[in-house]
């Protein structure tokens, strides 16, 4: 697509009220977009953070704070608009030698934050801006630094999109560390730590490129954007690096968002598979990718978690959901969660092996389409808390490095078993 | 006397001889239609049972529920009884064709009904192949959301879902054939009405605990939160 049509794309996707504040805007630099919907709680701290972040790495150059908003009825993008630069000069002494715009839409309430991120990169590429990041609204812990490790990458190193790392508690981010990491490791070759990102960094080309390929038009493509854009930086050959953030707070998306989270994250996992076929079926192995800062940290004190009732959500699933499964798995492995299903909490292990083949047979069952793929992504939660069980088990008294070993030990049991999946893919052609 | 006799047996074989020579043209006529008709079903069928296949016709009735309704009862494969199906029918209609050119009064009226019903029966298996289908669907999905949302008894919601769409699909059916329409409007009102009555109850006073947990985990934010685990997905 070329750029003049994207153009055109963009401009009946826009507002014209926005479209005539990007006007006024003009050139900029660096964009920082922010996806809102309902946040006045954390906005107001975020905006202030992120305006002292740019401020203090990067006062020439012009800058620009897009908000775009899925209809927030408690005055959030108001609160963005209406704070200041000069907000921020008192308290940190800061000065920007350029005019830092801030700008608020409101666009379509859609699934996932997948319409707020397409307004924000089609704002990237009217406003022609180097370097975009985006920024979670939610960040109650966010600091000015995170704007440079994000942004520096990009702006000042050539790379196309900079992933985040943080400090989080060990327990934090379990779809992460039990399913998306290891199986986008494994199947596309490179070692992203957190490949759905809640913050992250992007070059103008690669937003521009991205914003032309993505089948926004479709239902599916709007939900989990964040992984998709990662997946599409991978098999498009663009610079990838990961940068150290800080500490993220574990509070920001709770466990009760379990199936949603999981169709958001796994479920454009599993659609993306098809198209990126010829690019994940050659990859052998994984190599890291350049990083600024830890790769990872783990935060240990104790948290309390209800395992039994994961556990008994795992049991219930198993038995009620037995006819679902046998759709999707195959009979030994449903066998086999059957028997652990039996077992009492002491003896009951779901092991590594297991929730692989487990994973690569919900995989390929959704890209046949044995029943509708959202039950099939539903079906997955119960077996998932099962897995998550035996992942707290395993590493309730572990210090971080038994926490990461544990994890590696989990990824190169998908790395191992790809053959398996490929296999299965092969006899569905 | 002989020979009167003799004059009306002739009168009566010629009689015979005359509407035999009348009525063979149309026998020919309604043997080459049912000849031509066979061969034309045949064809149907064997192009419909290869779209069908082509389209995974039978994955689709397996997940409405209706292949393994036909494998208890012994009978082939979806695929097969539609293609079978469409071949009578077709057939049939050729038949009834060429029964018409045979001129029997009283009998072209019955065959125009049976064309008339046709349109009918047809709406009527599209109605329950497609009903099925969304029974199947819709009982799966409330499977799924209560096991999710932890649920006790989910495979009962499951099947209570199941067995109100089923029921709203025959009596659609039913009327669609005509047959014994009041008769299946006024045990569908029964049925259904003494389904939602029972859940009602059932929900009320037996669910009575159950619907003031959901409740205070809908509408009371600190309860909800206390019974949460400290776990983010992502």
């Amino acid at each position: 697509m070329t750029r003049t049509e994207l153009k055109l794309e963009d401009e009946t996707f826009l507002t014209d009220d926005f479209l005539r504040q990007l006007i006024n805007v003009g050139e900029v630099d660096i964009l920082v977009g922010l996806p809102t919907h309902n946040n006045a709680k954390t906005v107001g701290s975020v905006v202030d953070t992120i305006r002292n972040g740019i401020l203090r790495g990067f006062p020439r150059e012009r800058a620009v704070i897009i908000n775009a908003d899925r209809g927030s009825r408690d005055g959030t993008p108001e609160l963005v608009t209406s704070i200041s630069i000069d907000d921020a000069r008192p308290a940190s002494n800061l000065y920007a030698l350029r005019t830092l715009h801030s700008i608020s839409t409101t666009c379509a309430n859609g699934p996932g934050s997948g319409v707020a991120l397409r307004t924000i990169m089609a704002a990237a590429e009217l406003l022609r801006a180097k370097a975009c990041i985006v920024m979670s609204p939610e960040s109650a812990s966010l600091q000015p630094q995170w704007i440079s490790n994000l942004l520096d990458p990009i702006y000042r190193g050539g790379f196309d999109l900079v992933a985040p790392t943080y400090r989080r508690h060990k327990f934090d981010g379990l779809v992460m560390t039990n399913l998306l990491y290891p199986m986008v490791r494994a199947l596309y070759g490179l070692r992203i730590r957190e490949p759905y990102m809640p913050e992250f960094g992007f070059s103008g080309r690669f937003g521009s490129q991205f914003l032309g390929q993505n089948g926004w038009n479709d239902g599916n493509s709007s939900a989990g954007v964040e992984l998709r854009f990662t997946l599409a930086a991978i098999t498009g050959g663009y610079g990838i690096c990961q940068s150290f953030l800080g500490e993220k707070d574990h509070t920001e998306r709770r466990a009760a968002d379990l199936v949603p989270a999981l169709r958001q994250t796994v479920g454009a996992l599993f659609s993306a598979l098809e198209p990126d076929f010829s690019v994940w079926s050659t990859v052998a192995g994984s190599k890291p990718v350049p990083t600024t800062g830890s790769e990872q940290e783990f935060l240990l004190e104790p948290t309390r978690v209800n395992r039994k009732r994961l556990r008994e959500m795992f049991s219930t699933g198993v038995a009620e959901l037995q006819s679902v499964f046998q759709a999707i798995l195959s009979p030994s492995t449903l066998a086999e969660l059957q028997r652990i299903a039996r077992l009492g909490d002491e003896e009951f292990r779901y092991p590594a092996e297991l929730w692989v083949r487990t994973v690569y047979e919900f995989a390929a069952s959704y890209q046949k389409s044995v029943i509708s793929r959202d039950h099939i992504i539903q079906a997955l939660a119960p077996l998932f808390r099962g897995r998550v069980f035996t992942f707290l088990s395993e590493n309730r008294a572990g210090s971080a490095n038994d926490v990461e070993s544990n994890i590696e030990v989990l990824c190169l049991e998908f790395e191992r078993l790809k053959p398996y999946l490929l296999q299965m893919w092969k006899s569905r052609e | 006397m002989r020979e009167m006799i003799v004059s009306e047996l002739v009168q009566a074989v010629h009689e015979l001889a005359r509407g035999f020579a009348h009525y063979l043209p149309r026998l020919i006529a309604l043997l080459i239609l049912a000849f031509v008709g066979w061969v034309i079903a045949y064809a149907v069928k064997v192009i419909l049972r290869s779209i069908l296949q082509l389209i995974k016709f039978d994955k689709l009735s397996e997940n409405t529920g209706a292949s393994q309704l036909l494998s208890k009862a012994a009978l082939p494969t979806a695929t097969e009884m539609v293609s079978r199906f469409v071949f009578w029918v077709t057939w049939l209609g050729f038949i009834m064709l060429g029964v018409s050119v045979l001129g029997i009064l009283g009998l072209q009226e019955q065959i125009s009904r049976v064309f008339l019903f046709l349109p009918r029966l047809f709406v009527a298996m599209f109605v329950l192949f497609f009903g099925l289908l969304a029974a199947s669907f819709f009982s799966r999905a409330a499977l799924l959301a209560a096991v999710n949302a932890n649920m006790p008894s989910a495979r009962i919601v499951s099947l209570a879902v199941r067995s109100i769409i089923i029921v709203f699909v025959f009596s659609i059916v039913f009327e669609e054939l005509g047959l014994a329409e009041q008769t299946m409007l006024v045990a569908f009102g029964i049925a259904f009405g003494a389904l939602m009555f029972g859940l009602a109850i059932a929900f009320g006073i037996g669910g009575r605990n159950l619907a003031q947990r959901f409740l205070e985990q809908k509408f009371v934010r600190g309860k909800r939160e206390e019974n949460e685990d400290e776990l983010s997905p992502l």
